[in-house]
Protein backbone atom coordinates (compact mmCIF):
# COMPACT_ATOMS: atom_id res chain seq x y z
CA UNK A 1 0.00 0.00 0.00
CA UNK A 2 1.54 3.36 -0.50
CA UNK A 3 1.77 6.16 1.90
CA UNK A 4 1.81 10.12 0.85
CA UNK A 5 4.79 11.07 2.26
CA UNK A 6 4.44 13.91 5.01
CA UNK A 7 6.00 16.53 4.65
CA UNK A 8 6.98 17.49 8.30
CA UNK A 9 8.06 15.69 11.47
CA UNK A 10 8.01 11.97 10.11
CA UNK A 11 11.67 11.80 8.18
CA UNK A 12 13.80 10.09 10.47
CA UNK A 13 16.71 12.45 9.69
CA UNK A 14 14.93 15.52 10.55
CA UNK A 15 14.89 17.33 13.58
CA UNK A 16 11.08 16.82 14.56
CA UNK A 17 9.34 19.83 15.42
CA UNK A 18 9.37 20.70 19.31
CA UNK A 19 12.72 21.39 20.53
CA UNK A 20 12.00 19.00 23.87
CA UNK A 21 11.28 15.76 21.17
CA UNK A 22 14.51 16.30 19.75
CA UNK A 23 16.67 14.58 22.47
CA UNK A 24 16.41 10.56 22.68
CA UNK A 25 16.23 7.92 25.44
CA UNK A 26 19.27 5.39 24.88
CA UNK A 27 16.71 3.34 23.07
CA UNK A 28 16.49 6.31 20.23
CA UNK A 29 13.09 7.16 21.28
CA UNK A 30 12.37 11.08 21.32
CA UNK A 31 9.80 12.34 23.45
CA UNK A 32 7.25 11.56 20.72
CA UNK A 33 8.08 8.42 20.28
CA UNK A 34 7.59 8.04 24.26
CA UNK A 35 4.30 9.52 24.01
CA UNK A 36 2.74 7.29 21.01
CA UNK A 37 4.59 4.34 23.29
CA UNK A 38 1.99 5.59 25.96
CA UNK A 39 -1.17 6.27 23.49
CA UNK A 40 -0.84 2.86 22.06
CA UNK A 41 0.66 0.15 24.95
CA UNK A 42 -2.90 -0.73 25.96
CA UNK A 43 -4.04 -1.03 22.58
CA UNK A 44 -5.17 0.89 19.16
CA UNK A 45 -8.18 2.35 18.56
CA UNK A 46 -10.24 0.56 17.22
CA UNK A 47 -11.17 3.63 14.52
CA UNK A 48 -10.35 3.31 10.64
CA UNK A 49 -7.64 5.70 11.02
CA UNK A 50 -6.04 4.74 14.19
CA UNK A 51 -3.02 6.56 13.30
CA UNK A 52 -4.82 9.67 13.39
CA UNK A 53 -6.76 9.14 16.46
CA UNK A 54 -3.54 8.50 18.45
CA UNK A 55 -2.02 11.65 16.24
CA UNK A 56 -4.78 14.02 17.77
CA UNK A 57 -3.42 12.48 21.58
CA UNK A 58 -0.11 13.17 21.18
CA UNK A 59 -0.17 16.17 18.85
CA UNK A 60 1.30 14.71 15.39
CA UNK A 61 -0.65 14.13 12.19
CA UNK A 62 -1.58 10.30 11.16
CA UNK A 63 1.18 9.88 8.67
CA UNK A 64 3.87 11.17 11.22
CA UNK A 65 2.85 8.44 13.82
CA UNK A 66 2.33 5.69 11.19
CA UNK A 67 6.32 6.60 10.01
CA UNK A 68 7.24 6.77 13.53
CA UNK A 69 5.48 3.47 13.87
CA UNK A 70 7.66 2.19 11.22
CA UNK A 71 10.89 3.18 12.61
CA UNK A 72 10.55 1.95 15.87
CA UNK A 73 9.25 -1.60 14.44
CA UNK A 74 12.78 -1.05 12.12
CA UNK A 75 15.02 -0.52 15.21
CA UNK A 76 13.26 -3.43 16.90
CA UNK A 77 11.41 -1.57 19.74
CA UNK A 78 8.19 -2.67 18.20
CA UNK A 79 8.40 -6.37 17.93
CA UNK A 80 5.49 -6.38 15.85
CA UNK A 81 1.68 -4.53 15.78
CA UNK A 82 -0.60 -7.25 16.10
CA UNK A 83 -3.83 -8.73 17.69
CA UNK A 84 -2.88 -10.11 20.94
CA UNK A 85 -4.60 -13.26 21.88
CA UNK A 86 -5.22 -13.91 25.65
CA UNK A 87 -4.22 -17.45 25.60
CA UNK A 88 -5.86 -18.11 29.39
CA UNK A 89 -9.54 -17.02 28.07
CA UNK A 90 -9.07 -19.68 25.11
CA UNK A 91 -8.24 -22.40 27.90
CA UNK A 92 -4.24 -22.69 28.57
CA UNK A 93 -4.94 -21.95 32.32
CA UNK A 94 -2.09 -23.87 33.30
CA UNK A 95 1.56 -21.63 33.38
CA UNK A 96 4.47 -23.03 34.49
CA UNK A 97 8.10 -21.44 34.41
CA UNK A 98 10.57 -24.40 34.16
CA UNK A 99 13.98 -23.19 35.37
CA UNK A 100 16.95 -25.35 34.80
CA UNK A 101 20.15 -25.46 35.62
CA UNK A 102 22.64 -26.35 32.79
CA UNK A 103 25.70 -26.58 32.12
CA UNK A 104 27.03 -23.23 31.03
CA UNK A 105 29.24 -24.40 28.13
CA UNK A 106 26.35 -25.65 26.63
CA UNK A 107 23.37 -23.27 27.66
CA UNK A 108 23.52 -21.17 24.39
CA UNK A 109 23.27 -24.30 21.64
CA UNK A 110 20.69 -25.79 23.98
CA UNK A 111 18.75 -22.71 24.78
CA UNK A 112 17.87 -22.45 21.27
CA UNK A 113 16.64 -25.60 20.67
CA UNK A 114 14.25 -25.89 23.71
CA UNK A 115 13.05 -22.69 22.36
CA UNK A 116 11.70 -24.66 19.09
CA UNK A 117 9.87 -27.01 21.53
CA UNK A 118 6.48 -26.79 21.06
CA UNK A 119 4.78 -25.21 24.13
CA UNK A 120 7.58 -22.93 25.05
CA UNK A 121 6.56 -19.41 24.63
CA UNK A 122 9.30 -17.48 25.57
CA UNK A 123 12.73 -19.07 26.44
CA UNK A 124 15.95 -17.35 28.45
CA UNK A 125 19.14 -17.18 29.96
CA UNK A 126 19.59 -15.79 33.52
CA UNK A 127 22.00 -15.74 35.88
CA UNK A 128 22.66 -17.81 38.56
CA UNK A 129 22.36 -16.45 42.38
CA UNK A 130 24.57 -19.68 44.20
CA UNK A 131 22.95 -21.06 46.32
CA UNK A 132 19.71 -20.13 46.01
CA UNK A 133 19.41 -19.86 42.94
CA UNK A 134 21.24 -22.10 40.67
CA UNK A 135 18.89 -21.92 37.93
CA UNK A 136 20.36 -20.30 34.37
CA UNK A 137 17.93 -21.20 31.90
CA UNK A 138 14.23 -19.91 31.94
CA UNK A 139 11.31 -21.46 29.74
CA UNK A 140 7.59 -20.67 30.10
CA UNK A 141 5.47 -23.64 29.16
CA UNK A 142 1.70 -23.33 28.51
CA UNK A 143 -0.79 -25.68 28.05
CA UNK A 144 -4.56 -27.03 28.82
CA UNK A 145 -3.82 -28.59 32.18
CA UNK A 146 -0.56 -28.98 34.52
CA UNK A 147 -0.46 -32.97 32.33
CA UNK A 148 0.36 -31.15 29.29
CA UNK A 149 3.01 -28.81 31.06
CA UNK A 150 4.53 -31.76 32.73
CA UNK A 151 4.96 -33.61 29.08
CA UNK A 152 5.98 -30.51 27.47
CA UNK A 153 8.54 -30.10 30.62
CA UNK A 154 9.51 -34.00 30.06
CA UNK A 155 10.13 -33.21 26.14
CA UNK A 156 12.50 -30.08 27.48
CA UNK A 157 14.45 -32.52 29.93
CA UNK A 158 15.21 -35.05 27.07
CA UNK A 159 16.33 -32.76 25.16
CA UNK A 160 18.84 -31.14 27.73
CA UNK A 161 20.23 -34.55 28.45
CA UNK A 162 23.23 -35.07 30.36
CA UNK A 163 24.12 -31.02 30.20
CA UNK A 164 20.97 -30.37 33.11
CA UNK A 165 21.91 -30.95 36.58
CA UNK A 166 18.33 -29.95 38.11
CA UNK A 167 15.17 -28.55 37.20
CA UNK A 168 12.10 -27.46 38.72
CA UNK A 169 8.08 -26.20 37.57
CA UNK A 170 7.18 -23.01 39.17
CA UNK A 171 3.27 -22.49 38.58
CA UNK A 172 1.55 -19.52 38.67
CA UNK A 173 -1.23 -19.87 41.31
CA UNK A 174 -2.37 -16.33 41.63
CA UNK A 175 -1.84 -13.34 38.95
CA UNK A 176 -1.30 -10.74 41.34
CA UNK A 177 -1.12 -7.79 38.84
CA UNK A 178 -0.47 -7.77 35.06
CA UNK A 179 -0.55 -5.08 33.13
CA UNK A 180 0.23 -4.33 29.44
CA UNK A 181 1.51 -0.59 30.54
CA UNK A 182 5.46 -0.82 30.18
CA UNK A 183 6.54 2.69 29.49
CA UNK A 184 6.42 5.35 32.12
CA UNK A 185 6.94 8.61 31.44
CA UNK A 186 10.68 9.93 32.11
CA UNK A 187 9.75 13.14 32.59
CA UNK A 188 6.67 15.69 31.13
CA UNK A 189 8.16 17.19 28.12
CA UNK A 190 5.29 19.72 27.23
CA UNK B 1 -9.27 -14.64 37.04
CA UNK B 2 -10.48 -18.17 37.41
CA UNK B 3 -14.73 -17.50 38.23
CA UNK B 4 -15.34 -18.06 34.24
CA UNK B 5 -14.52 -21.02 32.26
CA UNK B 6 -12.01 -20.26 30.65
CA UNK B 7 -12.80 -21.69 27.39
CA UNK B 8 -16.38 -21.10 26.89
CA UNK B 9 -16.08 -18.72 24.52
CA UNK B 10 -14.62 -20.93 21.43
CA UNK B 11 -17.60 -22.30 20.13
CA UNK B 12 -19.01 -18.38 20.46
CA UNK B 13 -16.01 -17.82 17.83
CA UNK B 14 -16.85 -18.69 14.28
CA UNK B 15 -14.78 -18.95 10.90
CA UNK B 16 -14.45 -14.68 10.34
CA UNK B 17 -13.49 -14.82 14.01
CA UNK B 18 -10.65 -17.47 14.43
CA UNK B 19 -9.32 -16.29 11.02
CA UNK B 20 -8.86 -12.82 12.30
CA UNK B 21 -6.77 -14.31 15.11
CA UNK B 22 -4.83 -16.70 13.35
CA UNK B 23 -3.81 -14.14 10.47
CA UNK B 24 -3.04 -11.43 12.41
CA UNK B 25 -1.96 -12.34 15.80
CA UNK B 26 1.67 -12.27 13.74
CA UNK B 27 1.15 -9.16 12.73
CA UNK B 28 -1.39 -6.59 11.47
CA UNK B 29 -0.38 -4.34 8.39
CA UNK B 30 1.14 -1.28 9.66
CA UNK B 31 -0.30 0.89 6.74
CA UNK B 32 -2.64 4.17 6.67
CA UNK B 33 -6.12 2.42 7.13
CA UNK B 34 -5.20 -0.91 8.62
CA UNK B 35 -8.03 -2.57 9.30
CA UNK B 36 -9.48 -1.52 5.63
CA UNK B 37 -6.23 -3.85 4.21
CA UNK B 38 -7.16 -6.90 6.85
CA UNK B 39 -10.91 -6.57 5.66
CA UNK B 40 -9.89 -6.74 1.99
CA UNK B 41 -8.20 -9.80 2.06
CA UNK B 42 -10.13 -11.49 4.34
CA UNK B 43 -13.36 -10.38 1.63
CA UNK B 44 -14.82 -8.03 4.31
CA UNK B 45 -15.79 -4.87 5.12
CA UNK B 46 -13.75 -2.73 6.72
CA UNK B 47 -16.66 -1.90 9.55
CA UNK B 48 -17.08 -5.70 9.92
CA UNK B 49 -13.54 -6.58 10.85
CA UNK B 50 -13.70 -3.63 13.17
CA UNK B 51 -16.65 -4.72 14.78
CA UNK B 52 -15.37 -7.78 15.45
CA UNK B 53 -11.85 -6.96 17.01
CA UNK B 54 -14.20 -4.62 19.50
CA UNK B 55 -16.22 -7.74 20.11
CA UNK B 56 -13.02 -10.11 20.71
CA UNK B 57 -11.60 -7.97 22.87
CA UNK B 58 -14.96 -7.54 24.77
CA UNK B 59 -14.94 -11.43 25.04
CA UNK B 60 -11.29 -11.21 26.64
CA UNK B 61 -10.00 -13.62 23.97
CA UNK B 62 -7.86 -10.70 22.38
CA UNK B 63 -5.93 -8.95 24.85
CA UNK B 64 -5.24 -5.90 22.23
CA UNK B 65 -5.02 -4.71 19.15
CA UNK B 66 -1.47 -2.99 18.94
CA UNK B 67 2.02 -2.49 19.24
CA UNK B 68 4.01 -5.57 21.17
CA UNK B 69 7.09 -3.69 22.59
CA UNK B 70 10.38 -5.37 23.21
CA UNK B 71 10.70 -4.16 26.61
CA UNK B 72 14.64 -4.55 26.44
CA UNK B 73 14.05 -2.13 23.93
CA UNK B 74 12.00 0.08 25.24
CA UNK B 75 13.74 1.21 28.79
CA UNK B 76 15.07 -1.35 31.53
CA UNK B 77 13.02 -4.14 32.95
CA UNK B 78 14.27 -7.47 34.79
CA UNK B 79 12.63 -10.45 36.49
CA UNK B 80 12.96 -10.28 39.90
CA UNK B 81 11.43 -12.68 42.59
CA UNK B 82 11.32 -12.77 46.87
CA UNK B 83 10.53 -15.49 49.21
CA UNK B 84 7.77 -13.79 51.80
CA UNK B 85 6.52 -15.93 54.56
CA UNK B 86 3.04 -17.58 52.91
CA UNK B 87 0.76 -16.52 55.24
CA UNK B 88 1.80 -12.24 54.80
CA UNK B 89 2.06 -13.07 51.02
CA UNK B 90 -0.96 -11.02 49.92
CA UNK B 91 0.63 -7.56 51.75
CA UNK B 92 3.70 -8.27 50.41
CA UNK B 93 2.48 -8.07 46.49
CA UNK B 94 0.86 -5.05 47.71
CA UNK B 95 4.07 -3.39 48.44
CA UNK B 96 5.42 -4.56 45.28
CA UNK B 97 2.23 -4.01 43.10
CA UNK B 98 2.43 -0.51 44.98
CA UNK B 99 6.23 0.36 43.91
CA UNK B 100 6.76 2.41 40.37
CA UNK B 101 7.20 0.20 37.51
CA UNK B 102 6.10 -2.79 38.53
CA UNK B 103 3.37 -4.32 35.57
CA UNK B 104 3.27 -8.30 36.20
CA UNK B 105 3.51 -9.63 39.61
CA UNK B 106 2.55 -13.95 40.12
CA UNK B 107 2.29 -15.59 42.87
CA UNK B 108 4.05 -19.07 42.34
CA UNK B 109 4.74 -22.21 44.10
CA UNK B 110 8.36 -22.14 45.32
CA UNK B 111 10.20 -20.70 48.34
CA UNK B 112 10.63 -17.65 46.14
CA UNK B 113 6.86 -16.79 45.87
CA UNK B 114 6.41 -13.92 44.13
CA UNK B 115 7.74 -12.95 41.27
CA UNK B 116 7.19 -9.75 39.12
CA UNK B 117 8.88 -7.95 36.44
CA UNK B 118 10.36 -4.40 37.75
CA UNK B 119 10.47 -1.82 34.56
CA UNK B 120 12.08 1.88 34.41
CA UNK B 121 13.05 4.50 31.52
CA UNK B 122 16.82 3.55 31.99
CA UNK B 123 19.20 0.77 33.97
CA UNK B 124 20.10 2.88 37.28
CA UNK B 125 16.35 3.83 37.67
CA UNK B 126 15.54 0.17 37.48
CA UNK B 127 18.57 -0.18 39.50
CA UNK B 128 17.32 2.30 42.35
CA UNK B 129 13.81 1.32 42.03
CA UNK B 130 14.49 -2.32 43.44
CA UNK B 131 16.74 -0.71 46.14
CA UNK B 132 14.18 1.16 47.61
CA UNK B 133 11.58 -2.17 47.04
CA UNK B 134 14.75 -3.74 48.68
CA UNK B 135 14.63 -1.96 52.03
CA UNK B 136 10.58 -1.64 52.05
CA UNK B 137 10.43 -5.21 51.71
CA UNK B 138 13.37 -5.78 54.57
CA UNK B 139 13.92 -9.08 52.00
CA UNK B 140 16.43 -9.28 49.34
CA UNK B 141 14.89 -9.38 45.49
CA UNK B 142 16.75 -11.95 43.37
CA UNK B 143 17.75 -10.17 40.43
CA UNK B 144 17.29 -11.91 37.03
CA UNK B 145 17.83 -9.79 34.22
CA UNK B 146 17.83 -11.74 30.67
CA UNK B 147 21.19 -12.08 29.44
CA UNK B 148 19.99 -13.75 26.10
CA UNK B 149 16.44 -14.20 24.58
CA UNK B 150 15.96 -17.51 22.68
CA UNK B 151 12.28 -17.18 22.36
CA UNK B 152 10.73 -14.29 22.99
CA UNK B 153 7.28 -14.48 20.63
CA UNK B 154 4.15 -15.29 22.60
CA UNK B 155 2.44 -16.41 19.46
CA UNK B 156 1.73 -20.18 18.62
CA UNK B 157 -1.07 -21.85 16.53
CA UNK B 158 -3.84 -21.53 18.15
CA UNK B 159 -5.49 -25.74 17.28
CA UNK B 160 -9.04 -24.34 17.23
CA UNK B 161 -10.66 -27.68 17.17
CA UNK B 162 -8.76 -29.68 19.76
CA UNK B 163 -9.96 -26.66 21.96
CA UNK B 164 -13.68 -27.31 20.79
CA UNK B 165 -13.57 -30.68 22.51
CA UNK B 166 -11.83 -29.63 25.29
Amino acid sequence: MSVSTCPSRSAPDQAPAGGASAERDAQGLDAFDRDIVLATQAGLPLVPDPWGAVGREVGLDGEAVLERMRAMQERGVIRRVAAVPNHYRLGYVANGMTVWDVDDAEVERLGREVAAIEGVSHCYRRPRHLPHWPYNLFAMLHGRSREEVERQAEALRARLGEACRDHRILYSSRILKKTGLRLARRAPHA
Amino acid sequence: MHCQVPYCQVQELDTLDRRLIDSYQRGLPVCTRPFHTVAERLGTSEAEVIARLERLQALGVLSRVGPVFDHARAGASLLAAVAVPEAERDAFAELINAAPGVNHNYAREHDYNLWFVMTAPDEPELEGRLDALESRLGLPILRLPMLEGFHIDLSFPIPWAELERT
